[in-house]
C-alpha cells in the first residue's frame, strides 16, 4: 500500500452533462429503468468520502491472466492474444494506488459464459471471462486476455455491440465507484452502438477507446492496448485535519 | 489566456449490462475455480460487534417488475459509527466488519439479502449526527450510471426526524421511500426506479 497519507477531501462534483443521462430511449432497457425525478444533491459526508479498500491478499496468481485462469492445465483460450494496460488516475491527474479493477468480457466469438446468453456462437472451454487486479503505487495496471468478439443483442432488429471489455473500478471513496466499458481503436461498430451513444459527446466516447500500442506489444506473442481510467478527483487537502473539508 | 487547471474528465460510465455477474460474482453464475469466493458476500464474522440484522431489498422498474439482473453494493459504518476505510480519520473501525457488501439479485425473485449489523450514527459535515443509514449503489442492464441512495431504519423515528440529509428532501411525501420498515430482525427496502413511488436518488 501507499505511504502517502490517506485523502479525506470531498470529491469534485460529477459532471452529469458529460456522463450519460439515465433516460436514453435508443437503449430500450433504459426507458423503464431511469429515474424521472431530479436527483437530490448531497455534498459529500463521511459516508461518501470513505470506501472499501482491498489488499493484494485477495488476488490469486492467475487473476490477471484470462488466457489461463479458466483453462485446463497446458491449454489456453482461443483468440487474439492481447495485453491491456494503463493507469487509474483521478481528475487531478494523480495515479490512484491500490484500486481494485475487475473486468469481464465475451470470448473471441462474442459469447459470454452466462446461462442467459443464448447466442449460438460456441463457448470456449478454456475461457471463463473474468479477471481482476489492483493498481500499483503509480496507479498502473496490466492484464492479459484475448480480444472479445462483437455480438448481436435484442435492442433494434440488427444491433451489434462493438468488441468491448467491462471494467468495474473502486477508488478510495465510495463516491468514485464506477463501471464502464473499454472499446478498441478502429472498430467501426463503436459509432453505431446505442449503448455507446448514451454518452453525450464524441470526446467522452473517445475516452473509452483503447489505443493500439505497438511499442508495448510482445513480438510473436501478444498485441497491446492502452486504456487509462479517470476517477473523480478530490478537493484540496490543505486543511486535511478538518473532517468537514474546506 | 490563463494557466490551465490541468484537470482530466472522469471516464464516462456505461451500463454494467446483463452479464455483470461474470465479472463481479463469477461463482454466483457458475464460473467456479477462478476466485475462491465472490467478493462482498460476507460482511460479518463471529466476532463482529453490533446488532445482527438482515436487509432484504428489491429494485423495481417503472412497470412494477423487480429487476432480476441488477447488482447492489452497500457501504455502511460499524456499530460505533466508524467506517472501515483508510479515509476514516476518527478512529479504527471494527476489524471484524468489512462495511461493504455486494449481492446480485436472485435470478427468479429479484431479491437481495444482506446479513449485516445495524450501523452507528456518523456525523454530517457540520457535526450534527446523521441517523443510522446504509448507502446503496445500484447497477444493472438499462442503468447507464450507477444509482446512489440511502436506506434508513424504520425503528429510528427520532433520529430520522433530525437527520440533516432527510431534512433536505423538499417533498416530505418522498422521505418514506428511504426508510425501511422493520419486522423482527429483518428490514425490507424496496427501491423503485421510477413512477409514483420513485425512490430518492442522490447526486453525491
Amino acid at each position: 500500500m501507499s505511504n502517502l497519507r490517506p485523502e479525506t477531501g470531498s470529491f469534485f462534483q460529477r459532471d452529469r452533462s458529460w456522463q450519460p443521462p439515465a433516460y436514453t430511449p435508443q437503449y430500450k432497457t433504459s426507458v423503464l429503468r431511469s429515474p424521472q425525478k431530479a436527483l437530490l444533491s448531497l455534498d459529500n459526508t463521511i459516508s461518501e468520502i470513505t470506501g472499501p479498500v482491498f489488499g493484494h491478499n485477495i488476488l490469486g496468481e492467475l487473476d490477471d491472466d484470462l488466457i489461463h485462469n479458466f483453462a485446463q492445465p497446458g491449454e489456453s483460450a482461443v483468440g487474439e492474444r492481447i495485453l491491456v494496460y494503463g493507469r487509474v488516475l483521478d481528475e487531478r491527474g494523480k495515479g490512484v494506488p491500490g484500486a481494485l479493477l475487475e473486468f469481464w468480457q465475451a470470448n473471441a466469438g462474442g459469447r459470454y459464459r452466462h446461462k442467459k446468453d443464448q447466442y449460438f456462437a460456441p463457448l470456449d472451454p478454456n475461457f471463463g471471462g473474468c479477471g481482476r487486479t489492483i493498481t500499483g503505487e503509480d496507479g498502473s495496471y496490466i492484464f492479459r486476455t484475448i480480444k472479445p468478439g462483437p455480438y448481436p443483442w435484442p435492442n433494434g432488429i440488427n444491433d451489434w455491440r462493438p468488441a468491448h471489455i467491462h471494467f468495474s473500478v473502486f477508488g478510495d471513496g465510495f463516491a468514485q465507484r464506477l463501471i464502464t466499458q473499454m472499446y478498441f481503436e478502429g472498430d467501426p461498430l463503436i459509432w453505431k452502438c446505442p449503448i455507446v451513444s448514451t454518452i453525450p459527446s464524441r470526446e467522452a466516447v473517445e475516452g473509452l477507446i483503447a489505443a493500439l500500442d505497438m511499442e508495448s506489444t510482445i513480438p510473436m506473442d501478444a498485441m497491446a492496448y492502452k486504456f487509462d481510467i479517470v476517477l473523480r478527483g478530490r478537493r484540496s487537502t490543505m486543511f486535511e485535519n478538518r473532517l468537514e473539508g474546506n | 489566456m490563463v494557466q490551465s487547471l490541468n484537470r482530466l474528465k472522469e471516464s464516462a460510465s456505461q451500463t454494467a449490462g446483463p452479464y455483470v455477474h461474470i465479472g463481479l460474482t463469477p461463482n454466483f453464475c457458475d464460473i467456479n475455480g477462478v476466485y475462491e469466493t465472490d467478493l462482498g458476500i460476507a460482511m460479518v464474522n463471529d466476532k463482529t460487534k453490533g446488532e445482527r440484522i438482515t436487509v432484504k431489498s428489491r429494485v423495481i422498474d417503472g412497470s412494477g417488475t423487480p429487476l432480476r439482473d441488477a447488482l447492489v453494493e452497500i457501504w455502511q459504518a460499524d456499530a460505533d459509527g466508524l467506517y472501515n476505510s483508510p479515509s476514516e480519520m476518527r478512529g479504527s473501525a471494527d476489524p471484524n466488519f468489512t462495511g461493504w457488501g455486494r449481492c446480485p439479485a436472485h435470478m427468479e425473485t429479484g431479491e437481495f439479502v444482506f446479513e449485516t449489523i445495524k450501523p452507528g450514527r456518523v456525523p454530517f459535515r457540520d457535526g450534527r449526527l446523521m441517523a443510522p443509514h446504509i448507502t446503496f449503489w445500484i447497477v444493472a442492464r438499462g442503468i447507464n450510471l450507477g444509482l446512489h441512495t440511502r436506506m434508513y431504519f424504520g425503528d429510528e423515528e427520532k433520529a430520522n426526524a433530525e437527520d440533516p440529509v432527510l431534512q433536505r428532501v423538499e417533498h416530505k411525501v418522498r422521505v418514506p421511500t428511504l426508510i425501511a420498515p422493520r419486522d423482527g430482525d429483518v428490514y425490507t427496502f424496496d427501491i423503485h426506479l421510477q413512477g409514483e413511488k420513485e425512490t430518492v436518488f442522490f447526486d453525491i
